[in-house]
């Protein structure tokens, strides 16, 4: 890793390959493997180098790599979701976008206080909010990724011409953000979607299984959200509590350094002693981060995800529904049959199309969840475990150097 | 009494200290013994600067479990003639390290060891081992302790009272053990007659923790939820703090008043300590003016030993108070995510229970449990964070407050002398006028108010040593003291985290 995150240069944030994101349990298929091998972070964008190995026909290659941006992703998950083809299935979550502001805003706040602090602060700071921004930098090239290997494992999606387009060319994809028109377009059909899918949601369905999933969906979907935004609470206080030792760890030293009596070099093995605690504590706080709030989130997302394809399936029946009725109406009117009958049918395929396949996608689901749960939550507890002795470590020699020493 | 209650945040280390202990302490009723057991350690740590002429703090621990503590102990209680139920279960472990009497050998030999620290200036070697000696003598059987605050009386005319216990075998008090009820007032009241008496002379008068209106009001109104009880509960040990600290001070000790404070039943009640009174106006004033000419006094000391020391209480003060508004904020961060982990909790417990995976939602609902447990864990973590490291540096801040008042009063002695000396020199210059002039009567006058100038002069000089003195000799007292106390305090902060280490590898498992 090179270079250094300032919002005044400019310069990029090199990232090597590193492992693939924890939050999904993936198995590599030889024929299409994906990934992101390489990103860098320049003022206002991340470009992510996206490098495929493939053994399928459909490819010019077996190995090649193209840039891609954020709002490139968007538009590949915004394609999958507008094709009715895909209706039956979840579609994977789009990555959110990079976010570093905070980072950015500390870093400038940083910058204009340097007047104020000692050296040593200042430069202690600064490493802390480039590790900051080096943390989230990773996330994000996770969450990208992530989302790549999804759509590369799913039977179906991975066929999809639009993702070979994303996968393969190398040219710049022109595709653009949403203009102000569009964002409001989006808007209203989020307002409209919404309301319809309360009037789906209760209509009651024939089929037990997808009854019990929509109630059962619903629930643990806000119970994720919950659980989602108080761990993020949880994780910052815990990172504010780190800050604070720090701070303390620097002014012990300085007044262990006003004098060379016996109490000012207790205080400097005291201060020692804090700035490695408060690293052990950081480290914590970012595990659980890691582990603990990602995973949250980014079953969040899916949950939606799943809520969604519910929802479809549940307007597919409303309209097979409907036009079970209409066709009544029209053969009890004698007019228009026909017509009235091949919309019925239409409407039935699609709506056993969409229930065949929803019912794989959603036990697919559930499967991923308990897999990706259980590996986390299991990480997390060995890596807090491993801080915790550290720390204790840490504290029982420093307390057996100081009781030594007076 | 919900007092009990509100004794738990003072420190696990001593949980580990007090077992030995107590099952040497037979003799006594166990029953109210957790009023006093959680009491203890406070008591015992704060009296190590007494006894630790060249005693390191820590090991009193350590030594707190030997036998030869027990026994010397053991011979002690036995001499106490009254056996008060209470009052002994408190006093059982404290004077384990009391007892500690140093045998006078080992203590000049390390009182030596003092010295290199301190740098002094060489010019007066002999009265450096003058106070050395005087050191020595320091040791004394006295313990006090501050405990069960009862609230009496009703409304806004409502105090909280405080049981003063006091544990004695020196002569100068009546009995070996009794104790008496006081309320907030009272206290400030004697650091008032103290500091009248006793500032002028130099001393180092530690001075009582400050006034609350808003808690005080709170207890008043009878909120009982737990910010007052901690307010309470934090007022009390300060104010013990505060007596340990008087007691201590061997001048101090000596005053009728503190002996009054100690065992009189009822004490009048302290007027001119309340602050909308005229006496608190008056002090205000006071404190301006005083303000003022500190400024314009620029004292030219041959002894350059007072003028560092000035300095570097300055300096410190300014580091303890930044230090202490970071550890104010940390306690602060460490609350708040016990709140947070409490609701993160029972938020992964919802959706334990909303996971239709069982072995899923087990384990999410036993990530719910650990997470509960680490609530505590941080609560009662961040609680002795508070006890332990806020406060103590609040103490000192304070009491660095006191020193320098001490120092100038130094300097408002010496300003005496010099006026007194230039009024002398004007009163010659008027009798060589007088002189010149020839004026036989006037002389006389003259003559005589000389003698009484050159007798003032001289009073004042001798003054101005002896203050220099006593605050020299209390300075090196104080650091000595702070040297301590800091040391103890911090290692018992850091055993604090250090338990809580451990409980936390324990829950993980």
């Amino acid at each position: 890793m090179e270079g250094e995150p300032s919002p005044r240069s400019g310069a990029g944030f090199h990232q090597g390959s590193f492992p693939l994101a924890v939050n999904v349990d993936l198995q590599t298929d030889a024929t299409l493997q994906v990934d992101i091998s390489d990103a860098l972070s320049e003022r206002d964008k991340v470009k992510f180098t996206v490098h495929t190995k493939s053994t399928l026909p459909n490819f010019k290659q077996n190995e090649f790599s193209v840039v891609r941006q954020h709002e490139e992703f968007i538009w590949l998950h915004d394609s999958f979701v507008e094709n009715e083809e895909y209706a039956g299935y979840i579609i994977p979550p789009a990555p959110p976008r990079p976010d570093f502001d905070a980072s950015r805003e500390k870093l400038q706040k940083l910058g204009e206080g340097e007047g104020s602090m000692t050296k040593e602060e200042f430069t202690k700071m600064k490493q802390e909010l480039e590790a900051e921004y080096l943390a989230i930098f990773k996330k994000t090239v996770a969450m990208h990724e992530v989302f790549l290997c999804r759509v590369a494992a799913h039977p179906v999606l991975r066929k999809d011409m639009n993702f070979h387009v994303f996968l393969e060319y190398n040219q710049d994809l022109s595709v653009r953000g949403k203009n102000k028109r569009e964002k409001m377009e989006d808007f209203f059909k989020n307002v409209v979607k919404s309301a319809d899918g309360v009037l789906v949601a209760g209509v009651k369905d024939v089929d037990d299984f997808f009854e019990h999933e929509k109630t059962f969906l619903l629930e643990y979907h806000n119970r994720v959200k919950d659980a989602s935004s108080k761990s993020d609470r949880m994780i910052r206080s815990h990172k504010n509590a780190a800050d604070d030792i720090n701070r303390i760890a620097s002014t012990l030293y300085t007044l262990g350094t006003q004098d060379s009596t016996d109490v000012c070099k207790f205080f400097l093995k005291v201060s020692e002693l804090f700035e490695k605690t408060r690293k052990i504590e950081a480290r914590v706080a970012a595990d659980e981060d890691l582990k603990l709030a990602d995973l949250l989130k980014y079953y969040l997302r899916e949950s939606q995800a799943a809520k969604d394809l519910l929802y479809r399936r549940g307007r597919a029946l409303v309209d097979y529904e409907n036009a079970n009725k209409a066709l009544d109406k029209a053969r009890a009117k004698n007019k228009d049959v026909l017509q009235a009958e091949t919309s019925q049918q239409v409407c039935c395929q699609k709506f056993e199309k969409i229930s065949e396949s929803a019912k794989q996608e959603l036990i697919d689901f559930k499967t991923r969840r308990v897999a990706a749960f259980r590996k986390n939550l299991v990480e997390l507890a060995e890596l807090e475990l491993k801080h915790a002795k550290g720390n204790l470590q840490l504290l029982q020699s420093c307390v057996g150097v100081l009781k030594g020493d007076t | 009494m919900a007092a009990s209650s509100r004794r738990n945040p003072p420190p696990l280390p001593g949980a580990e200290n007090q077992d030995p202990l107590s099952e040497m302490a037979d003799e006594d009723s166990d029953e109210g013994e957790d009023i006093f057991v959680g009491n203890s350690n406070p008591v015992a740590e704060a009296f190590q600067p007494d006894t630790a002429n060249g005693e390191e703090p820590a090991d009193l621990f350590s030594e707190a479990e030997t036998s030869t503590a027990a026994n010397s102990y053991i011979t002690n209680s036995k001499s106490n003639g009254v056996h008060s139920d209470n009052e002994n279960d408190l006093f059982a472990e404290v004077s384990v390290e009391l007892s500690m009497e140093n045998p006078s050998t080992t203590a000049k030999s390390s009182g030596a060891e003092f010295t290199p620290s301190l740098t002094l200036s060489a010019t007066q070697p002999e009265s450096m081992e003058q106070l050395e000696e005087e050191k020595d003598e320091d040791s004394f059987d006295m313990e006090v302790a501050v405990t069960n605050p009862e609230k009496i009386g009703d409304g806004m005319n409502a105090y909280m009272a405080y049981k003063v216990s006091t544990r004695t075998t020196l002569p100068m008090f009546r009995n070996r053990t009794f104790s008496v009820w006081r309320r907030f007032s009272d206290f400030l009241g004697l650091y008032e007659k103290l500091s009248v008496k006793h500032s002028l002379n130099g001393c180092i008068i530690p001075p009582p923790p400050e006034k609350s209106v808003v808690g005080m009001t709170k207890v008043k109104v009878g909120k009982d939820d737990s910010s007052s009880a901690d307010f309470v509960e934090r007022r009390r040990a300060a104010l013990e703090r505060y007596l340990q600290r008087v007691v201590c001070h061997p001048s101090l000790l000596q005053d009728p008043d503190v002996r009054e404070f100690l065992e009189r039943d009822e004490l009048p009640r302290a007027v001119g300590t309340h602050t909308l009174s005229g006496a608190g106006f008056l002090k205000m004033i006071n404190r301006a003016s005083d303000a003022v000419s500190k400024m314009t006094i620029k004292i030219s000391d041959s002894d350059a030993w007072f003028d560092n020391k000035l300095q570097e209480v300055e300096s410190e003060e300014l580091q303890l108070r930044k230090l202490h508004a970071v550890v104010d904020s940390l306690v602060n961060h460490r609350k708040e995510l016990c709140g947070n982990t409490a609701v993160f909790a029972k938020s992964m417990a919802m959706l334990g229970n909303s996971e239709d995976n069982t072995a899923l939602s087990r384990a999410l609902s036993q990530l719910a449990e650990v997470e509960d447990k680490m609530e505590t864990l941080h609560q009662e973590q961040a609680a002795s964070d508070f006890f332990i490291l806020a406060e103590l540096l609040a103490d000192y801040i304070r009491l660095l407050g006191a020193v320098r008042g001490c120092f100038e009063q130094r300097m408002k002695t010496w300003q005496r002398w010099q006026e007194a000396q230039s009024t002398l020199q004007k009163k010659r210059e008027v009798e060589a006028k007088l002189l010149w002039a020839n004026k036989p009567d006037k002389l006389q006058q003259a003559k005589e108010e000389i003698t009484e100038w050159e007798g003032k002069v001289t009073q004042y000089e001798r003054d101005f040593d002896r203050i220099s003195v006593t605050v020299r000799k209390e300075f090196l007292r104080f650091e000595k003291e702070k040297s301590n106390d800091f040391k103890s305090q911090i290692v018992k902060y850091l055993e604090s985290l250090l338990q809580s280490q451990q409980r936390v590898i324990c829950t993980l498992f």
